[in-house]
């Protein structure tokens, strides 16, 4: 039942290399932006879900640590011209300190109260960088163009990064899937269902959750010094965007939580949408034209009410209950 | 009775105040390892507040508790469990969402040995036999009835292989068939060589499973000894006399 | 920095802190009620800017008069969110009320984001300002902070005067006796979400007459509302009046020391460092 890395873990991620190696292969630049951006988002998703999915806190500001990874890697690399990797490594570690240093007294809070902090941490976070200089304040940072130089110009930066993209993502579900399936994991199963109990049958739950809380800190951070990396520029008001936060959150609960699945086809499914939507030609309602770009929020509402009132286990979850010969492979 | 048995379990004058409330009132009391040692008292007598006490819960206002020969006054729930002192509830606390295989394993995983989890699922294996929950391994928690549930509880408690484990009214609930399956179980959880302490409504069980009992009443003391000399004793009669037919039960038990 | 410009700061905060009072009773009353913390709070008061824009823009209306519509508009929009999106979670653990209500957030801003895009708007009040000494008062604040006033003592008043105010506070207290005593506790948890969201609509249209706004500036309002709710404990509407003028004198005197770019820092800071100090708040939860 328990046995760590079995056949549906070496399945989902050769699925997940072999879809992101396409571009590759065949050279398909717009295909590569757009799986730039879903591998992203499976990034985003998945670290909610092993935070969320496995303890049940539910972290609504997760946002802080791309913020925080990307604007640690940015700031190295601006002004000390590191390179990207190493760069990245080191705002991954610090966001994961962040997290261990924060974990500790907002773990103590229950439920709603957590997901109510970690708004709060989000913003204060969003509202410090706009006004600390030395990070750019209101305006940011932003490179540049030398600062390619050193991966032999911004094409080739764009590649780099890619390829980075995907090294992530496939280490973020390797952690999902090796924590979900792991006694670590089993412990933090039954804090989730009930603290209290855990702890009389011998679990830490602060040390667990904490931990955990790191882990889960670690990769949004990669994921956000990778992209503001490609970016060229970062500032507070994209690095901290509370939607975007919300919105893998959504992409959690539409796949189904604490699956490693789930947050995969989250993601997939609502890039899809949303692309949909915003390339869609404007609705003409007589003299009024609708434009239906920015209704991918409505959209991203209208799924999460659904899911929260009717299939709260998610695509992925729902499936699972439906036909339980369908546990063994997907996770 | 072996001359070299060792108290397993101390409460040393404690006491537990909640705001304005005394829901413990310097309580002490010895626990010999090996034995059933049942408690029994009036409802709000301060039965699991005690149980809280001792495995961590709370921290006593007042007082001191020692496991094993050493202090764990204070201590959290989790560090108890660890050394050896495992605890049921009375409103039974499955985790709902994992089978009774898994929720069992949560027991042997993080318990006395700390085992990894391959080991971890042999021993919940074990266990369940030991129960008699064999048939409904795989059936997820929340599903069982209550007898079922309890048993879950006790297999989850004995999977951390504790010294001493802590039943919280395991009877309760129960009609007479699985009252008589359970007591088996307990009968057998101590030929194990496990101490038990068990906190019981249920007068006919405690009386005749217990090798000592020890009788709350408003936070205190009223009574301690063999189940003989405890259904004589005239202020253990007075506390209960409220319910005249268990009043009754003890005048027959005496008999 | 004297002690004039000291108390117009003063002044002007604490009345712009009765507007935000108003906001987070709206925000307390519905946790107070059924325990749900209405995420959708922010875009509510951004639907009472925009009613009173819309109002007044479109159909030349008088600015306080479109405040009454806001009123009605508040309370009806409120009774309708409680029966599509919270009812059927109403006694769900607190994190699905939460994400429920999130939901109906993006929605608000979504259709509005269609509506209105994000392009800034104002409403003109003309309304003079009149000098005491040193110290300048705009009216439109005064007459905002005078409205907010009323209606929290017109909610008071309806609180614990009226008969359905009793039966609201019954059901808070205990939800399974008032349902046993006879009253339609469905029907107050409609009401009372209904009275929460119009206290945000109210706020939103006092606000709009103030300053300008667009789609995304019910976001901001909405976590002072968090702040102030927090500090004056869950669920207790006198803690939210409170808090509301202290974080309103608060704001009106730190931006006389600092940029203006730090007052949300030190707003969100508060918020994060009372949940994990004190959640019940600085005067005690309900």
């Amino acid at each position: 039942m328990r046995t760590l890395p079995n056949i549906s873990f070496w399945l989902l991620l050769l699925v997940v290399l072999g879809v992101a190696a396409i571009p590759v292969i065949n050279g398909d630049a717009t295909l590569r932006e757009n799986l730039f951006t879903i591998l992203m988002l499976v990034t985003l998703a998945s670290s909610i879900n092993i935070i969320m999915g496995y303890t049940g806190y539910v972290s609504f500001g997760h946002i802080v640590f791309f913020g925080l990874g990307g604007y640690f890697a940015f700031y190295l690399m601006q002004n000390f011209g590191v390179h990207v990797i190493p760069a990245a490594l080191v705002g991954g570690v610090g966001a994961s300190l962040v997290a261990l240093l924060l974990g500790v007294p907002v773990l103590r809070l229950r439920g709603a109260y957590f997901a109510l902090a970690t708004i709060g941490i989000n913003e204060a976070m969003r509202a410090f960088m706009n006004n600390f200089e030395p990070f750019g304040g209101a305006l940011g940072m932003f490179f540049n163009f030398s600062v390619y130089d050193l991966y032999g110009g911004a094409k080739n930066a764009g590649q780099l990064a890619y390829y980075a993209m995907i090294v992530v993502t496939l280490a973020t579900i390797a952690a999902s899937f090796l924590v979900k399936k792991s006694k670590f994991g089993l412990g933090l199963l039954a804090i989730r269902e009930d603290q209290d109990a855990a702890q009389v049958l011998g679990i830490n739950p602060a040390r667990a959750k904490v931990m955990t809380y790191a882990i889960s800190a670690f990769f949004p951070a990669l994921a956000g010094g990778i992209y503001f990396f490609k970016n060229g520029i970062i500032e507070p008001g994209i690095a901290f965007d509370l939607q975007r936060s919300i919105e893998s959150l959504v992409m959690v609960m539409l796949g189904g939580y604490g699956t490693v699945t789930g947050p995969i086809v989250g993601a997939l499914v609502f890039d899809r949408i949303r692309s949909a939507l915003i390339t869609a030609p404007p609705i003409e309602l007589g003299s009024f034209s609708i434009n239906l770009s920015n209704f991918h929020l409505v959209v991203a509402g209208v799924l999460l009410l659904l899911v929260v009132l009717f299939v709260t286990a998610g695509v992925i979850g729902w499936l699972r209950q439906t036909f339980p010969a369908t546990r063994r492979f997907l996770e | 009775m072996s001359t070299a048995t060792s108290i397993i379990l101390e409460v040393e004058n404690v006491s537990k105040r909640f705001g304005g409330l005394l829901a413990l009132d310097k309580v002490n009391l010895g626990v010999k390892q090996g034995e059933i040692f049942g408690i029994i008292g009036p409802n709000g007598a301060g039965k699991t507040t005690l149980f809280n006490v001792i495995n961590g819960v709370y921290a006593p206002t007042e007082g001191r508790v020692k496991f094993n020969g050493q202090d764990v006054t204070g201590l959290q729930p989790f560090h108890l469990c660890r050394r050896g002192l495992a605890r049921t509830y009375q409103v039974v606390r499955p985790l709902g969402e994992l089978t009774v295989r898994e929720n069992v394993t949560v027991g042997a995983c993080f318990g006395r040995e700390n085992l990894p989890l391959e080991e971890a699922e042999r021993v919940a294996d074990e266990v369940i036999d030991f129960v008699g929950l064999t048939e409904r391994k795989d059936m997820l928690a929340s599903k069982l009835n209550v007898a079922q549930k309890k048993r879950l509880e006790m297999a989850r408690a004995l999977a951390a292989r504790p010294i001493l484990v802590l039943l919280d009214e395991v009877l309760a609930g129960l009609n007479p068939q699985e009252v008589a399956d359970m007591l088996f179980v307990v009968r057998k959880i101590r030929e194990q060589g496990v101490t038990i302490i068990m906190i019981e409504h249920l007068m006919h069980a405690v009386m005749n499973l217990s090798d000592r009992v020890f009788v709350l009443d408003y936070g205190a003391q009223i009574a301690e000894g063999t189940p003989k000399e405890i259904s004589n004793h005239p202020r253990v009669i007075e506390a209960y006399l409220g319910d005249p037919k268990v009043a009754e039960r003890f005048l027959e038990g005496a008999a | 920095m004297n002690i004039e410009s000291l108390l117009g700061a003063s002044i002007d905060g604490l009345m712009l802190g009765f507007i935000y009072g108003l906001a987070a009773m709206g925000l307390t009353l519905i946790f107070g009620v059924m325990r749900v913390i209405n995420l959708a709070h922010g875009p509510v008061i951004m639907l009472g800017m925009y009613t009173v824009y819309v109002l007044t823009s479109q159909f030349g209306w008088n600015p306080y008069l479109s405040i009454a519509f806001a009123v009605l508009l508040g309370l009806v929009f409120g009774v309708v969110m409680y029966f599509i999106a919270v009812h059927k979670v109403i006694n769900a653990p607190e994190l699905t009320t939460l994400l429920a209500t999130f939901s109906v957030n993006l929605m608000i801003v979504g259709i509005a984001t269609v509506v209105f895009t994000t392009t800034p708007h104002t409403v003109d009040v003309q309304l003079p300002s009149f000098r005491t000494g040193v110290i300048t008062i705009q009216v439109t604040r005064v007459v905002s902070a005078l409205i907010a006033i009323i209606v929290t003592a017109s909610l008071y008043y309806f609180l614990y005067r009226t008969r359905i105010g009793k039966s609201i506070r019954a059901v808070s207290n205990n939800r399974n006796a008032a349902e046993l005593m006879g009253i339609n506790t469905s029907a107050i948890l409609g009401l009372s979400f209904g009275l929460g969201t119009m206290l945000a609509a109210v706020s939103g249209g006092l606000i709009a007459t103030l300053f300008g706004f667009n789609v995304l500036s019910g976001g901001g309002y909405e976590t002072k509302s968090f702040v102030i709710v927090v500090l004056g404990g869950l669920g207790n509407p006198t803690g939210a009046l409170f808090g509301g003028i202290f974080l309103g004198l608060l704001e009106g005197i730190t931006t006389m020391y600092l940029p203006l770019g730090w007052v949300p820092v030190i707003e969100y800071v508060i918020f994060v460092i009372i949940l994990l100090v004190r959640p019940s708040g600085l005067l005690g939860a309900r």
